[in-house]
C-alpha cells in the first residue's frame, strides 16, 4: 500500500515561489488499480515522480508497505517494489532493448522470457529485441518498449504516466488487456495510471481528479466517471480517432 | 610456439581474443621477439632485416583468410618502434587483428610504437581490428602510438575497429588515408580514458579519386583527469563523400577538445561533421535508477553501451 500524506511541492522560478502540489493526501491500496486524471498542467506527472523518488517534496511523507520512504533514493524505492513508466521514454545510444529489459528483470533472463514482454505491448518481439533504444525507434515503438520494460520489474506498485500517448487504437484495446492481466498475475500488486483515456478510466477501481496540483475529486470509479465524460479528463475513442471533435 | 606465461595469455585474450594459437597466418610478439609464426599458402610473413617489423603479403584474390599479429610486453622498461607493412592483392578479401597489451608491473615505463602501413590493391577488402590495453600497477606508463597509414586503390574497402578501453597511460594515435577512385574507408573508433591519462587521436583522410567515401566515428568517454584530443581532418580534391563524427562523454574532470576539419577542392565533395561532447544525461541515469540500479552501475552500463 501506498500512502500519501500531505504531499507539497515548490519550485522557484524567477525568484517567485509557484505551487505545484498543494497538500495532496492519497492512499493507492494493495490489489487496486488507480487512475489520476485532470488538466494539463495539473500537476500528475509531477505527482508521480514525487512518487519514484525522481522529486523530493517540499512538505508532506510518503509511506509504502508501512515504511516511510520520503528520503529514499530513487534506486532505494524502485528496489522496494515501485516502477515507473515515464510520460516520455529515455533514449540510449548501445542499450538494447533485450539489454534494458534484462536490467528490469533484475537477473539473467532468456531471450525468449524477454520477448513475452515485448509481445504482451503488441510489438513483434524478434524484430525488437536486439535493437538499440535509440532515436531510431518511432515514439509509439519507445512508448511500447517503456511498458514492457515495466512490467519486466513485476513490482509492487507500478505507476504510467499516458501510456496511451503514441499507441494506435488497435493497440490501445491490448493495452487494456496488459493491465488487466497485470491486475490478475499479481493480486496484491497495486497499479496507478495517468490517462485522460475513457476506456482506461473505466477500468479504475477508484479515480483521482487533480487540478491546479490539488484533489479535485476522488472516489469509486462509478460515482466519478460519469462526471468526466465528455471532457478533456475523459477523452472516448471516437474522440481519439477525429481529433478536434467531440472532446472538449 | 616459445611457451606464454599466464599475464602474457591475458593480454592476448583482451586484445586479440585470442584462446590459443590462431588459424591462419599470425605472428605473436611477446617483449620484443617473435613467440610463433606461421604463413599460410596465401599469406607471407617475412620479418624486416633493416628495422624490426615484419612484411606481410597477401597474394591477390585471397579469400576469408585471417592474419593475427598481436603484440604483448610484460617487462617493465621496454621501448620498442615496430614497422609492419601489408601488401594486399588485387580483389583479396581479408580479416587483420592487431593490438597491443602492456603489463608494466615496474617503475619505468613501457613504449611500443607501431607504425602500419596498408598498401591495398584493386577491389580489394580489409577489416582492420586493432585493440590497446594496459594493466599492471607499477608506476611506469604504459605508453602506445600507433601510426597508422592507409593507401587505397581503385574500388577497394577498409573497415577499421580501433578499441582503447583501458590502461593506456599516453597515446598518440595519427591516421592518415589516401583513396583512389571508388574506394570506400570505414574508421570506428572506441576510446575511454581514465585517471591522468591522456589521448591524442588525428586522422587525415584524402579522398583523390571520383566516388571515394569515408567515415570516421569516433566514440569516446573521458574520466578522471584525464584529457583526450580528437583531431580529424577530410579532405575532398574530387567528386567525393565524407563524413566525421565525434560523439563524446565527460565524467569527473575529463576534458575532451574535438576539431574538426573540412577542407573541399572540388565542387562536387560533399564533406559533413558532426561533434557532440557532454556529460551522461541525468534523465539517462534515473531512468535506469528507477529499474534498480544505482547511480554508480547506472553509469557503468550507459558507459558500456556508448562505448560498445
Ligand atoms: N521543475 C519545475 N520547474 C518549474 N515548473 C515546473 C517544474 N516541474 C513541473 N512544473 C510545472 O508544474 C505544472 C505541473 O506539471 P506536470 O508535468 O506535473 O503536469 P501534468 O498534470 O502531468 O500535465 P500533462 O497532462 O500535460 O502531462 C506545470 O505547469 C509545469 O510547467
Ligand atoms: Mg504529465
Amino acid at each position: 500500500m501506498l500512502e500519501l500524506k500531505n504531499i507539497s511541492f515548490n519550485v522557484s522560478t524567477d525568484g517567485a515561489d509557484k505551487e505545484i502540489i498543494r497538500g495532496v493526501d492519497l492512499v493507492v491500496p494493495d490489489g487496486k488499480l488507480i487512475v489520476v486524471t485532470g488538466p494539463n498542467g495539473g500537476g500528475k506527472s509531477t505527482l508521480a515522480k514525487i512518487i519514484a523518488g525522481i522529486e523530493t517534496p517540499t512538505g508532506g511523507s510518503i509511506f509504502f508497505s508501512g515504511e516511510d520512504i520520503t528520503r529514499l533514493s530513487v534506486t532505494e524505492r524502485a528496489k522496494r517494489g515501485i516502477a515507473f513508466a515515464f510520460q516520455q521514454p529515455v533514449k540510449f545510444k548501445g542499450i538494447s532493448v533485450k539489454d534494458l529489459i534484462r536490467i528490469a528483470s533484475g537477473k539473467n533472463i532468456s531471450v525468449a522470457d524477454a520477448c513475452e514482454y515485448l509481445s504482451s505491448v503488441g510489438l513483434c518481439a524478434r524484430d525488437y529485441i536486439d535493437r538499440e533504444v535509440n532515436a531510431s525507434l518511432s515514439g509509439g515503438e519507445l512508448k511500447r518498449i517503456e511498458i514492457a520494460t515495466v512490467l519486466a520489474r513485476g513490482a509492487e506498485l507500478t505507476l504510467f504516466d499516458e501510456p496511451e500517448a503514441g499507441i494506435d487504437l488497435w493497440s490501445f484495446r491490448n493495452l487494456i488487456d496488459v493491465f488487466r492481466n497485470m491486475k490478475k498475475a499479481n493480486k496484491n500488486g497495486s497499479i496507478l495510471i495517468i490517462s485522460h483515456q475513457e476506456r482506461i478510466l473505466d477500468i479504475a477501481d477508484e479515480i483521482v481528479v487533480l487540478k491546479d496540483g490539488r484533489i479535485d475529486k476522488q472516489g469509486k470509479k462509478d460515482d466519478i466517471l460519469p462526471s468526466l465524460i465528455g471532457t478533456t479528463s475523459a477523452i472516448s475513442d471516437c474522440a481519439m480517432m477525429n481529433p478536434g471533435k467531440g472532446a472538449e | 610456439m616459445m611457451k606464454l606465461d599466464e599475464i602474457q595469455k591475458r593480454l592476448l585474450r583482451e586484445v586479440a581474443d585470442l584462446h590459443a594459437v590462431p588459424e591462419g597466418a599470425y605472428n605473436i610478439r611477446s617483449n620484443s621477439q617473435s613467440a610463433g609464426r606461421q604463413s599460410t599458402a596465401n599469406i607471407e610473413i617475412t620479418p624486416k632485416t633493416d628495422v624490426s617489423g615484419l612484411d606481410i603479403r597477401i597474394k591477390a584474390g585471397t579469400k576469408n583468410e585471417s592474419v593475427h599479429i598481436p603484440v604483448v610486453m610484460t617487462q617493465t622498461g621496454l621501448y620498442e618502434l615496430v614497422y609492419n607493412d601489408f601488401y594486399i592483392g588485387e580483389g583479396a578479401d581479408v580479416v587483420i587483428v592487431a593490438g597491443c597489451g602492456i603489463d608494466n608491473c615496474g617503475s619505468q615505463d613501457s613504449e611500443h610504437d607501431g607504425i602500419h602501413r596498408f598498401y591495398v590493391g584493386k577491389n580489394a577488402k580489409v577489416k582492420y581490428v586493432e585493440k590497446h590495453y594496459g594493466s599492471g600497477s607499477g608506476s611506469g606508463k604504459r605508453i602506445l602510438n600507433p601510426g597508422t597509414e592507409v593507401y587505397q586503390e581503385e574500388g577497394s574497402s577498409v573497415e577499421m575497429e580501433m578499441v582503447q578501453i583501458k590502461g593506456v597511460d599516453d597515446t598518440k594515435r595519427t591516421t592518415t588515408a589516401k583513396l583512389a577512385a571508388g574506394a570506400k574507408l570505414v574508421v570506428r573508433e572506441r576510446l575511454m580514458t581514465h585517471d591522468e591519462q591522456r589521448a591524442i587521436s588525428t586522422y587525415v583522410v584524402s579522398l583523390d579519386g571520383e566516388g571515394a567515401s569515408a567515415d570516421v566515428v569516433s566514440r569516446s568517454v573521458a574520466k578522471g583527469n584525464s584529457f583526450q584530443k580528437f583531431d580529424a581532418k577530410i579532405i575532398g580534391n574530387a567528386p567525393c563523400h565524407g563524413h566525421t563524427e565525434c560523439d563524446s562523454i565527460i565524467m569527473e574532470n575529463g576534458k575532451i577538445l574535438a576539431v574538426p576539419a573540412l577542407e573541399a577542392n572540388d565542387l562536387d565533395a560533399a564533406l559533413v561533421h558532426e561533434a557532440a561532447i557532454g556529460k551522461i544525461a541525468g534523465e539517462q541515469i534515473i531512468k535506469l535508477m528507477t529499474l534498480g540500479l544505482t547511480e554508480a552501475e547506472a553509469e557503468e552500463q550507459i558507459i558500456n553501451g556508448f562505448l560498445r
